[in-house]
């Protein structure tokens, strides 16, 4: 009754006065401008993009017409040797480097950082996930460079030990790269599907466990099935950041463009060609520098699908869960 | 949002109900002897995996300080590198590069950063496809790999359209331009975590939008956002395949300065450099300087961590 009294009484003396002016009492062209500016500052990114984008491709185009290398000789070519007499630019060898050392790197780190997400978000007391959460992310802190040494002068022997039969696994080679680089990627997939895991609603488990589920059931049959799309990004981002990866293969992988799996031979990938030849001093416009874009435009094209992919499936579980 | 079939309830109810079916069918075939035997296994290899990925971290760290422990001394900051003498080289115009490079990081990169972060989480309209735009491409740029901002750099930075040469200053940039996306989106998760009722209160007491941000939300999402900028400044230091693009591959034995053009280098580039060598005694230096380099990162994560915890606050 009150509430209704006092708007009548508002009401009224509305009717009596003229209406106070709801506009501001100022424009705020301020307000505007750092309105203006932020916004200015956000759009600097797609400007960063578009600048990728448009480094890559001219040199690229230049590489395809005014060197006149075809397109099917460059992506289904077998021999890769862009500075030799005659030169020859088929990427597959390169490719499949880069594809072989992350594929190794998968192999060891899937198990693994998969196993530490279920740790983390099941098993682990609050305590302990206290501790080992932040210890796996400065692990994905280490400077590359530094797995990379720590592969060159500490896994290669290693390997070299413990499988003495395996004579031909020279010093440097692509399983041992993977080895690093599997050591680099565990934290990215441990962390993001924690993540992914963790968000799964409680009632979930409640109810596995109420119908006489084990705790192994409720980890393997309920939760991570529910987190798959997380647990799926946390893949496809750690397969994307394997193939970018540079410094790592540059000192493990060795320098040889084979087409091979194999990962006892030695490798040259995608990153380590652009890093190998962009350190020395190169003229604008020659073939090699062309090369070095085009090599460049295949990775960038092959991580932003895989980075599209895996932004669509974070916001998937973000969706379905919060 | 058309494409995103499965609405959250139907999702949901599949999930549960895949689970309760597997549940069911388990229990109907009792074995509990065997479900406990399972359960530890699987536990066992739960922590089996864990402790290898620690142990991983532990023997990089571990190695790095065996290896580099010989050629640990003073002489590593005030030394010069040589490329004859591995006995009295050091990294001293390494540091002082890398020293000028995050410098001009910090400076590019958190105004821009904050601003876009601003921008995206108060100003931004989500259901503008521009603001969409934006929102993806940061998302985007975060991932793409770190050779790539190489060759942004080295055809628009150090030649092309800004023409700076290969000084000290194109690398900062490119740096800049790789950690910008990483800044952005922790600042994003900051600023988000301050409650809406915060701005809500102050644009009652008739603040304008610009005041509740600056005296608001800002100094409320200053711990978050320090925390991101600091993660951002530790993958720059540690950055190396886009310098090998930009110049930073020179080997110089004097100090760089800014905008100097006698080439620069970095402190993980010279150690790329050392350990590219065949020679043992350079293999050790470059160990050595893994450890400097690794000392300031773990020290930054340290504090980063601690910020975290110290200022973590519960609305």
């Amino acid at each position: 009754m009150e509430a209704r009294d006092s708007i009548g009484a508002f009401g009224q003396r509305g009717a009596a006065r003229p209406l106070p002016s709801l506009e501001a009492p100022s424009h705020r062209y301020g307000e505007k401008l750092i309105k203006v500016l932020l916004g200015a500052c956000a759009l600097l990114s797609v400007v960063t993009t578009t600048a990728i984008v448009i480094s890559l491709l001219i040199p690229t185009i230049g590489f395809f017409t005014e060197d006149n290398i075809g397109i099917t000789e460059f992506l289904f070519g077998t021999s890769w040797a862009p500075t030799f007499q005659p030169a020859s630019f088929g990427v597959l060898p390169i490719l499949v480097g880069t594809l072989s050392t992350s594929l190794w790197g998968m192999m060891f780190a899937v198990p693994i950082g998969l196993a530490s997400a279920i740790w983390l978000s099941e098993y682990a007391s609050p305590r302990a996930r206290k501790v080992v959460k932040p210890v796996l992310e400065v692990l994905a802190g280490i400077p590359t460079v530094a797995i990379g040494i720590f592969g060159l002068v500490f896994l290669s022997p290693l390997i070299d030990d413990i499988f003495p039969f395996m004579v031909n696994v020279p010093p440097f080679s692509a399983g041992i790269a993977g080895l690093a680089i599997g050591l680099m990627i565990v934290p990215i997939i441990a962390s993001i599907s924690d993540d992914a895991m963790r968000s799964v609603p409680s009632g979930l488990r409640e109810a596995a466990y109420g119908l006489g589920a084990t705790k192994l059931k409720v980890a393997t049959r309920v939760v991570f099935p529910a987190a798959i799309s997380g647990v799926i990004a946390s893949l496809v981002l750690a397969g994307s950041r394997a193939i970018g990866e540079t410094m790592v293969v540059l000192l493990v992988a060795g320098a040889s463009p084979n087409l091979t799996f194999d990962p006892g031979s030695s490798v040259l990938t995608m990153t380590a060609f652009i890093g190998q030849t962009a350190t020395g001093d190169i003229s604008t416009g020659s073939i090699t520098y062309d090369t070095i874009f085009a090599v460049g435009s295949l990775l960038f094209i092959i991580t932003l699908i895989l980075n599209m992919f895996a932004i669509r499936m974070v916001r998937k579980y973000r969706e379905v869960y919060e | 949002m058309a494409s995103q079939s499965p609405t959250p309830g139907t999702e949901r109810a599949r999930l549960a109900t895949a689970g309760a079916r597997a549940v069911t069918l388990d229990s109907l075939s009792n074995q509990p002897k065997s479900d406990v035997w399972k359960g530890n296994i699987f536990l066992a290899l739960l922590l089996l995996a864990v402790t290898l990925a620690l142990a991983g971290l532990a023997a990089i760290i571990i190695q790095a300080a065996v290896e580099g422990a010989p050629a640990f001394s003073t002489k590593l900051l005030t030394n010069g590198p040589s490329t004859v003498n591995p006995e009295e080289a050091g990294f001293r115009p390494a540091l002082v590069g890398t020293l000028y490079l995050i410098l001009g990081v910090i400076l590019l990169v958190v105004p821009l950063g904050v601003s876009a972060a601003v921008y995206l989480e108060e100003y931004a309209d989500g259901t503008k496809w521009w603001n969409r735009t934006i929102e993806l491409n940061v998302q985007n740029l975060a991932g793409v790999p770190s050779i790539i901002y190489g060759i942004l750099g080295l055809a628009f930075i150090v030649r092309g359209p800004l023409d700076l040469g290969f000084i000290l200053a194109a690398g900062s940039l490119t740096l800049a331009l790789l950690v910008l996306p990483t800044v952005i989106l922790a600042s994003r998760e900051a600023i988000r975590a301050v409650p809406p009722s915060i701005r809500e209160g102050s644009l009652a007491l008739g603040a304008t939008q610009w005041q509740t941000i600056r005296r608001q939300v800002l100094p409320a999402a200053i711990p978050g956002v320090v925390t991101g900028v600091i993660l951002a400044i530790s993958r720059a230091i540690g950055e190396t395949a886009p310098l090998l693009l930009v110049g930073a591959a020179t080997f110089v034995t004097f100090n760089p300065t800014f905008l100097g053009d006698n080439g620069y280098t970095a402190l993980p580039v010279l150690i790329f450099n050392y350990a590219s060598r065949p020679q043992d005694e350079f293999r050790i230096l470059a160990a050595a300087g893994v450890i400097v380099m690794l000392i300031v990162l773990l020290a930054m994560n340290a504090f980063a961590v601690w910020l975290r915890n110290r200022y973590e606050q519960q609305w």
